[in-house]
């Protein structure tokens, strides 16, 4: 078997998830009632035998390193490989590079030194349920120097405008890397390369003075070498903002698209916190919810995801929310489009209602 | 080595005959509780709670399930370089081997095992009993009344006394009287089977009870009535707590049933004493737009199409449409088909209850219905149809 090293390059992404990211980074942000972002990468990864990782992060990277701690929750915690958090401490002064290539240049002794002779890149903004091996054959198979992993989407929405699209031929060589609005060629922010090449890509790019390897330094190779574009057909999300975390927050209510991000056979891990099992009490009605555990439920709760710990008074009823870890509803307080972040209290008889496409973002530790 | 101040040893090489089949293929400690946990997780992270970080589980009856859940102990924080968790299997010597012959010859076979950390204090405990304990408290008591041994008590209902072994203490809390399920008894306070021995006494006591051949081994028959015959400082601590026996079918469905009150006395949420447990790595649960749960515990990974009342769900469990159930308790990854009546059960794990069963009785005060079979074990399936 050919290995594979990882990096997660967080180095670019942008943290547009107003509230929720205003104290820690995108790839920190929870979602799907019990995980991280990062946790689908992450998991990924390691169902993939993928099993040395290291993680480019820039800024906001506390909460982001409270909950990776040592890899445990991922199986992560090896003795060859297992996981590399890497924020910039760089005090190099003859250092020329800018961007991710400062990066890519300060710790290339994680290229060097990681178990593998190919190396996947990702960042955390794309949520879906990939196997890395399947990649790596029709890479192989293609003979490419690198393979560009995309998404045809079934319909183009605000937050695939950030994303690149890729303009494929009929070999499904990619003949361009772009910004079509229009385009629903999705490129995931994840290529996989030979650790050679990557080297290679490396020296070039820091030798141009670009400030983005894949922006700058793949994109000038798409007409010189052979890049190839891999069409991942499972289950997709994008989440890059409040809108698209509430929609696609939302989507998972739905049981099919739930059981295509999370198969018994590629299950996501996450870190392990000890909860009780959620408690519902006689006065609760819940109806169409994901609950995590370690709630306590009096009220009403309807196409909702509960996060793990939240209490949910007698009376309270929340509608169409999102309510991260350890919030507390009190009795008769009304939700209705609202994304509470961590640690909020609704005071009772309360009443916050925001709107359908654009819900009420709460920010972490709000009392109200 | 440092000297380790106490270590525990865990009894977990019971049968639990009388949880009937769901013993069949797991010693009783690893018998599934509360929606999420097995009952020797409250004897572990009451230790790991309390400070204690090496604790000997010594095993004997159906271990592999057993081993496998404990592994390094890494789930109760007790995967420690000095220290941590052993599990103690019965073992082959130069001069032959046995079996464990009752519960102070498990811990005589140990002294070994105990000597290497030449502690001051053997805490015995068994995986029996669902409670939260503070066992470093116990110590204390035990330290500054500068007993041998303290035995930890608790009041029961003078009714039930007589299925107890029943302590009689003198006023400054000295057992001067120990009686092995007394019909007539005279105290109500019941041995725990929670014992905290210096250890150097206890090894003595152990190596001529090995000795005697009129002796059957046993803590509670045998050591400590030579204890107490021979005079030494025999202390009882009383807890004041939720503290249940999950012996029996009736039991074990009591015990789950008693936390579904609005507040329990068991409080599984409080942070500052977490029952820590093995993670099945599951999604959240999904409850469906027409299912009704009211009066429930829920774990992860369940799906819940039916209506739930009063009842404990363990992981993964999925319910269709249609199907309800009261008063009952579903072990992990169940089936639960179309239409189907549950009432007054406990479904062991990996169950399949196929379309329009009914399964158990409803009226007040019945029997309660175990599901288990061969199901117990692996995820082989058990159907019932009506």
């Amino acid at each position: 078997m050919d290995r594979i090293a990882g990096i997660i390059n967080l180095d670019h992404e942008q943290d547009l998830l107003e509230e929720l990211t205003y104290f820690r980074c995108g790839a920190a942000v929870p979602f799907a009632g019990r995980y991280r972002m990062i946790d689908f990468t992450l998991s990924n990864m390691t169902n993939s035998r993928i099993e040395s990782i290291a993680v480019f992060t820039r800024s906001k990277y506390r909460s982001l390193m409270d909950h990776l701690e040592q890899g445990k929750a991922w199986d992560l915690d090896r003795k060859r490989g297992g996981l590399f958090i890497l924020p910039p401490d760089w005090n190099d002064p003859t250092d020329i590079s800018r961007g991710d290539l400062q990066h890519f240049h300060n710790n290339i002794d994680y290229v060097h030194r990681s178990y593998g002779d190919y190396m996947l890149i990702t960042g955390s903004q794309h949520i879906c349920n990939i196997d890395y091996q399947d990649v790596l054959a029709a890479h192989k198979q293609s003979d490419a120097d690198v393979t560009l992993i995309y998404k045809r989407v079934e319909m183009v929405q605000p937050e695939h405008q950030l994303a690149s699209k890729l303009s494929i031929d009929e070999h499904n060589r990619v003949t361009d890397i772009h910004n079509n609005q229009k385009s629903n060629y999705v490129y995931m922010d994840m290529y996989l390369v030979k650790k050679s090449y990557l080297l290679e890509l490396i020296e070039e790019g820091i030798a141009h003075g670009y400030a983005h390897l894949f922006n700058e330094a793949i994109k000038a190779k798409v007409n010189t070498t052979h890049v190839h574009a891999y069409e991942y057909t499972g289950v997709h999300a994008l989440v890059n903002s409040v809108e698209s975390y509430f929609r696609n927050s939302r989507s998972l209510l739905n049981p099919q698209e739930h059981d295509l991000l999370f198969k018994q056979e590629s299950p996501v891990y996450t870190k392990v916190m000890n909860e009780a099992p959620s408690k519902y009490l006689q006065s609760s009605n819940v109806h169409n919810t994901l609950v995590a555990n370690g709630c306590v439920i009096a009220g009403d709760v309807e196409d909702s995801i509960l996060f793990r710990g939240v209490h949910v008074g007698k009376g309270a009823v929340i509608k169409n929310s999102v309510i991260l870890q350890n919030c507390v509803i009190e009795p008769n307080a009304v939700l209705e489009n609202v994304i509470m972040d961590k640690d909020c209290t609704i005071s009772e008889g309360r009443m916050l209602i925001g709107a359908t496409e654009k819900p009420f973002v709460l920010a972490k530790r709000k009392v109200m | 080595m440092r000297r380790k101040e106490c270590v525990a040893m865990l009894l977990a090489g019971g049968q639990g005959t009388r949880l009937k089949s769901l013993t069949k293929k797991i010693a009783k400690p690893a018998v599934f509780f509360g929606g999420k946990y097995r009952i020797i997780d409250f004897p572990l992270s009451n230790c790991t709670n309390s400070g204690i970080n090496t604790v000997g589980v010594l095993t004997q009856y159906e271990p592999l399930i057993l081993h496998d859940y404990i592994g390094i102990g890494s789930s109760w924080d007790l995967d420690r370089k000095y220290g941590g968790v052993s599990v103690l299997p019965p073992f082959m010597q130069s001069d032959g081997g046995d079996w464990y012959n009752g519960t102070a010859d498990a811990i005589y076979r140990n002294i070994q095992f105990l000597d290497q950390y030449n502690p001051e204090h053997v805490l015995i405990l068994s995986g029996d009993h669902i409670y939260k304990m503070d066992y470093d408290a116990m110590l204390q008591y035990h330290k500054s009344e500068e007993a041998d041994v303290t035995i930890s008590v608790i009041e029961v209902p003078w009714n039930e006394a007589s299925r107890f072994g029943i302590m009689n203490t003198n006023e400054e809390g000295r057992i001067t009287e120990f009686e092995e399920k007394p019909p007539y008894p005279s105290s109500n306070l019941a041995s725990m089977g929670v014992y905290i021995f210096k250890w150097d006494y206890l090894k003595q006591y152990l190596i001529a009870d090995a000795a005697d051949e009129q002796s059957c081994h046993d803590f509670g028959k045998d050591v400590i009535p030579k204890f107490l015959a021979d005079g030494n400082k025999m202390m009882a601590y009383t807890f004041q707590g939720y503290w249940k026996d999950v012996g029996t079918i009736e039991s074990l469905w009591e015990a789950n049933m008693d936390l579904l009150e609005d507040q329990p006395e068991l409080n599984l949420n409080d942070y500052s004493w977490q029952i820590y447990s093995k993670n099945p790595n599951q999604p959240a649960q999904y409850i469906a737009p027409h299912a009704n749960v009211h009066n429930a515990l829920i774990n992860e990974g369940c799906r819940v199409y039916g209506s739930v009342d009063t009842s404990v769900v363990f992981y993964g469990v999925h319910m269709d449409e249609g199907s309800s159930m009261k008063d009952s308790v579903i072990m992990p990854n169940v089936r639960i088909g179309k239409n189907v009546k549950i009432y007054r059960s406990i479904i062991a794990e990996g169950s399949v209850i196929e379309d329009n069963a009914v399964i158990g009785d409803p009226s007040p005060n019945s029997q309660i219905t175990l599901i288990a079979e061969e199901g117990s074990f692996l995820a082989k399936s058990y159907a019932m149809t009506k």
